[in-house]
C-alpha cells in the first residue's frame, strides 16, 4: 500500500519534473527544441487546411466548403503558415545553431528567450481558438485590408488582434536577444566579417524584425480602436483613409517577406560550401547583397499596391526599386552556383534541399520580376499568378531552407545519422510534388483566375485538378518527414562531431549530440576540426 | 564579465526603444499620410477645406476648356438617395462654376451623413478648387427629408496639359451616432 503510494509520488513528481524542465527551461538548445517542435506542429495544421482548401477547388462549384468557411481557412492557411510555422521554424535554428556557431555557451538573455517562447502557444491557441467561436474564424485574407477587418470583420477579429500582439511582443523580444547574443558572445577572434553566414543573414533578419514588427502591432492596434473606440484611421467617413491601411501593412509586410527568406539564404550559404568541399565563392559580397536586400525591402512596398490608383511617378519608382532588389539577389545566386562551380559535389539529402532551394526560388524570384512590371501587374495582380509567385519563393524557398537545415544538423543534434534513403525519398516526391501543386497556378493566373474565391470558371478545371493532386502528395510527404525526423531521434547509426566530410565551423568541433552546455570557455577560432583536412571558411 | 553584462543591458535598452520608436512611427504615418497625399496628388484625395475665393479674383480666366464629370456613390449601409444634378459640365480654366448634388433620406429615422471627395485622375487633385462644398460639413437629414448641397469649385490654369477630363467623385458615408456626438462636442 505505502510502496504503490510512493510509487505513485515518484510517478508524479518525475512527470512535474519534466514538465517544469520544459516550462523553465533556459538553455537555448531546449528552447530551439521548443521552437521547432512549435513550427512543426503548426505546420501540420496549417497544411491541413491547405488540404481543405485544395480539396475544395478540386473541382468547380462548391463541394465541401462554404464561401465563408473557405476564406476562414485561406486566411488562417497563410497566419499560420507566416507567423506560426516559417518564423519560429527560423527562430527555433537560431537559437540552437548561433551560440553554437559563434562559440557561445547560450544566448545572452536566457530568461527573456524563455519568456518569448512560451508566448507563442498561447498566441497561436488564442488564433485556433478563433475557429470554433460564432461568427467564425478571421475571414479576410491574412493581409486583413480595412474595411474587410474593420467594418466587416467578424467578431473574433479582436482575438485576432491580441493574437498578432503577442506574437509581434515574442519576435520583437527574440530578435533582440539574437542581435544581443551576436554582437557580445562570439568567441575571441570571430571579429563581424569572419561569422559564418547563417548567424550573418539572421542578424539582418533581427533588425528587420525589431523594424517592422511594431509597425505592424501599430497597425492592428488602429485596427482595435477603429472596431471599438471611434477612431476613423481607415474609415473614410470620420476622415481616415482606407488606402493608408495598405501603405502602413505593406510597410511591414515587405520586409516581411525578406524576414520569411533571409535565414534560408543564410542556410544555402553554410550548406553549399560543405557539400561541394570549397570556400563560399564570394562571401563579402554575400554579406554586402543580404544587407543591400535588407535595406531596399524598406522602400519597395508599393508594389503590392499598384492597382490603388497611384501616380505613375509613384508606380514608376516602386516598380524600379523593386526590380533593383533583384540585383543582390543575382549576386547571391551567382555566388552559389560559383561555389558549387568544380567543386566535388555530393548529394546528401541537406545538398539536395539546398540545390532544390536554388533553383525553385529563382524561379519564384523571375514571377516577382513580372508581377513588379506595373502594365503586367495589372492583369496580374490578386490573380493565382501570384499565389504561384508566393508559393514558390515560400516553399521551395522558405521552407525547403528550414528542412535543409534540419537535415544537415539534426545528426548534431541527435547523434544519430537520419536514414539516407528515406530522405532521398523525401525530397524527390517534395520537389516533383511542390511543382505539380504550384506550377500550374502560373497559368491559371495568366488565364485570369482570381485568388481567394471558392469557385471558379469551368476553363481553369485541368490546372486545378493537378494542383490538387500535387497538393495531396506534397502533404503525405510531410508525414515522412515526420517518420524520418522521429526515427532520428529514437535511433540510428551513431554521428561524428564533423557529421559531414566537408563541414567547417565551431559547431562541428562539438560531440555529437551537442552536449547540454557547451563552450562554457570560448573556443579556439578559427576551429580546429576533428581530422585536419580543413578549409577554413575565410581567410 | 560585469563590463559584458552592462553592454548588453545598454543595447537591450537601445534595441528596445527602437523597437517602441517604430511603434510610434506606425502612428506617424497617419498625420503624414494625408499631408503627403494632398501635396502630391497621389490617392486622389481632394481637398476637405474650402479654396480662397480671393485667388481667383487674380487669375484671368484661359481659353482653354475642359470638361468635369461629376459621381456620386454610397456606401455600405447609407439610406440616402444621393446624385449630381448634371453629369458633367464643358468648364474654362480658371473660371468659378456652381453646380449641385440631390439627396434624399429614405431611412425611417433621422442620419447623418458626411461625403468624402476623389478626383481622378489623382494628380489632377491639386488643380480644383472648391470654394464651397457640402463635404465641408456634415449633412443632417430627417427621415424623407431632402435637399440640394451646392458645389463651387474653379480649376487652377496651370491644370497639365494632357488632362482633358477629370471626375470629381462623392462617396457618402453614414455617421455613427457616437461619432456625430463626438464631433459635435469638439466643436464646441
Ligand atoms: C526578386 C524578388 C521579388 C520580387 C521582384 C517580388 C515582387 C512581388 C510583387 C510585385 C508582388 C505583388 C503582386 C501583386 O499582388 O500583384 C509580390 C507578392 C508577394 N511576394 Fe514577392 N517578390 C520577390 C521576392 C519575394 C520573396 C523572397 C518572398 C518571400 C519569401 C515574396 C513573397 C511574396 C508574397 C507573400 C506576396 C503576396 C502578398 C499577398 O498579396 O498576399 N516575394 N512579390
Ligand atoms: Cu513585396
Amino acid at each position: 500500500m505505502v510502496a504503490q503510494a510512493e510509487e505513485v509520488i515518484q510517478h508524479r513528481s518525475k512527470l512535474l519534473a519534466y514538465i517544469a524542465r520544459w516550462l523553465l527551461t533556459t538553455n537555448h538548445k531546449d528552447i530551439g527544441t521548443l521552437y521547432l517542435c512549435l513550427s512543426f506542429t503548426l505546420f501540420f495544421i496549417a497544411g491541413a487546411m491547405a488540404m481543405v482548401i485544395r480539396l475544395e477547388l478540386f473541382q468547380p462549384g462548391i463541394q465541401f466548403a462554404e464561401p465563408q468557411f473557405y476564406n476562414q481557412m485561406v486566411t488562417m492557411h497563410g497566419l499560420l503558415m507566416v507567423f506560426g510555422v516559417v518564423m519560429p521554424g527560423f527562430v527555433g535554428l537560431a537559437n540552437w545553431q548561433i551560440p553554437l556557431m559563434i562559440g557561445a555557451p547560450d544566448m545572452a538573455l536566457p530568461r527573456l528567450n524563455n519568456f518569448s517562447f512560451w508566448i507563442l502557444p498561447f498566441a497561436f491557441g488564442l488564433l485556433l481558438s478563433t475557429l470554433f467561436m460564432e461568427g467564425g474564424a478571421p475571414n479576410f485574407g491574412w493581409t486583413f485590408y480595412a474595411p474587410l477587418s474593420t467594418t466587416y470583420g467578424p467578431p473574433s477579429t479582436d482575438f485576432f488582434i491580441l493574437g498578432i500582439h503577442m506574437m509581434g511582443i515574442s519576435s520583437v523580444l527574440g530578435a533582440i536577444n539574437i542581435i544581443v547574443t551576436i554582437f557580445n558572445l562570439r568567441t575571441p577572434g570571430m571579429t563581424l566579417m569572419k561569422m559564418p553566414l547563417f548567424v550573418w543573414t539572421w542578424l539582418i533578419t533581427a533588425f528587420l524584425l525589431i523594424m517592422v514588427m511594431p509597425v505592424l502591432a501599430g497597425l492592428v492596434t488602429m485596427m482595435l480602436t477603429d472596431r471599438h473606440f471611434g477612431t476613423s484611421f481607415f474609415s473614410a467617413a470620420g476622415g481616415g483613409d482606407p488606402v493608408m491601411f495598405q501603405h502602413i501593412f505593406w510597410f511591414f509586410g515587405h520586409p516581411e517577406v525578406y524576414i520569411l527568406i533571409l535565414p534560408g539564404f543564410g542556410i544555402a550559404s553554410q550548406i553549399i560550401p560543405t557539400f561541394a568541399r570549397k570556400r563560399l565563392f564570394g562571401y563579402h559580397s554575400m554579406v554586402y547583397a543580404t544587407l543591400a536586400i535588407a535595406i531596399l525591402s524598406f522602400v519597395v512596398w508599393g508594389h503590392h499596391m499598384f492597382t490603388t490608383g497611384m501616380p505613375v511617378t509613384g508606380q514608376l519608382f516602386f516598380m524600379y526599386s523593386t526590380m533593383l532588389i533583384a540585383v543582390p539577389t543575382g549576386v547571391k545566386v551567382f555566388n552559389w552556383v560559383a561555389t558549387m562551380w568544380r567543386g566535388s559535389m555530393t548529394f546528401e539529402t541537406p545538398m539536395l534541399f539546398t540545390l532544390g532551394f536554388v533553383i525553385l526560388f529563382t524561379i519564384g524570384g523571375f514571377s516577382g520580376l513580372m508581377l513588379a512590371l506595373v502594365p503586367a501587374d495589372f492583369q496580374y495582380h490578386d490573380t493565382f499568378f501570384v499565389v504561384a509567385h508566393f508559393h514558390y519563393v515560400l516553399y521551395p524557398g522558405a521552407i525547403f531552407g528550414i528542412m535543409a537545415a534540419v537535415y544537415y544538423w539534426l545528426p548534431k543534434w541527435t547523434g544519430h545519422m537520419y536514414d539516407e534513403r528515406l530522405g532521398k525519398i523525401h525530397f524527390w516526391t517534395a520537389v516533383i510534388a511542390v511543382n505539380l501543386t504550384f506550377f500550374p497556378m502560373h497559368f491559371s493566373g495568366l488565364a485570369g483566375m482570381p485568388r481567394r474565391i471558392v469557385d471558379y470558371s469551368l476553363q481553369f478545371t485541368d490546372f486545378n485538378m493537378v494542383s490538387s493532386i500535387g497538393a495531396g502528395l506534397l502533404g503525405l510527404t510531410q508525414i515522412l518527414f515526420l517518420y524520418i525526423v522521429i526515427k532520428t531521434i529514437r535511433g540510428g547509426e551513431k554521428a561524428s562531431a564533423r557529421v559531414w566530410e566537408g563541414a567547417d565551423g565551431l559547431e562541428w568541433t562539438v560531440p555529437s549530440p551537442a552536449p547540454h552546455h557547451t563552450f562554457e570557455v570560448p573556443p579556439p577560432f578559427p576551429p580546429m576540426m576533428e581530422d585536419n583536412e580543413r578549409t577554413p571558411l575565410n581567410e | 564579465m560585469t563590463e559584458t553584462h552592462n553592454n548588453q543591458r545598454k543595447q537591450f535598452i537601445l534595441l528596445l526603444s527602437l523597437a517602441v520608436g517604430m511603434f510610434g512611427f506606425a502612428y506617424a504615418m497617419v498625420p503624414l499620410h494625408p499631408v503627403f497625399c494632398e501635396v502630391t496628388g497621389l490617392n486622389g484625395r481632394s481637398s476637405m477645406g474650402a479654396a480662397d475665393p480671393i485667388a481667383i479674383s487674380q487669375v484671368a480666366p484661359s481659353d482653354r476648356e475642359v470638361t468635369i464629370q461629376f459621381l456620386a456613390n454610397v456606401s455600405h449601409g447609407m439610406p440616402w438617395e444621393f446624385r449630381p444634378t448634371v453629369q458633367q459640365l464643358r468648364v474654362r480654366l480658371g473660371e468659378m462654376y456652381a453646380t449641385d448634388y440631390y439627396v434624399r433620406n429614405r431611412a425611417t429615422q433621422a442620419v447623418t451623413g458626411q461625403a468624402v471627395p476623389s478626383v481622378a485622375p489623382g494628380y489632377a487633385a491639386k488643380y480644383l478648387h472648391k470654394v464651397e462644398c457640402f463635404c465641408f460639413t456634415q449633412q443632417h437629414l430627417d427621415s424623407g427629408e431632402d435637399q440640394h448641397m451646392p458645389v463651387r469649385f474653379y480649376i487652377s490654369n496651370d491644370l497639365p496639359e494632357e488632362v482633358q477630363t477629370l471626375t470629381l467623385s462623392y462617396t457618402l458615408f453614414k455617421v455613427p451616432a457616437a461619432q456625430t456626438m463626438r464631433l459635435a462636442s469638439s466643436k464646441l
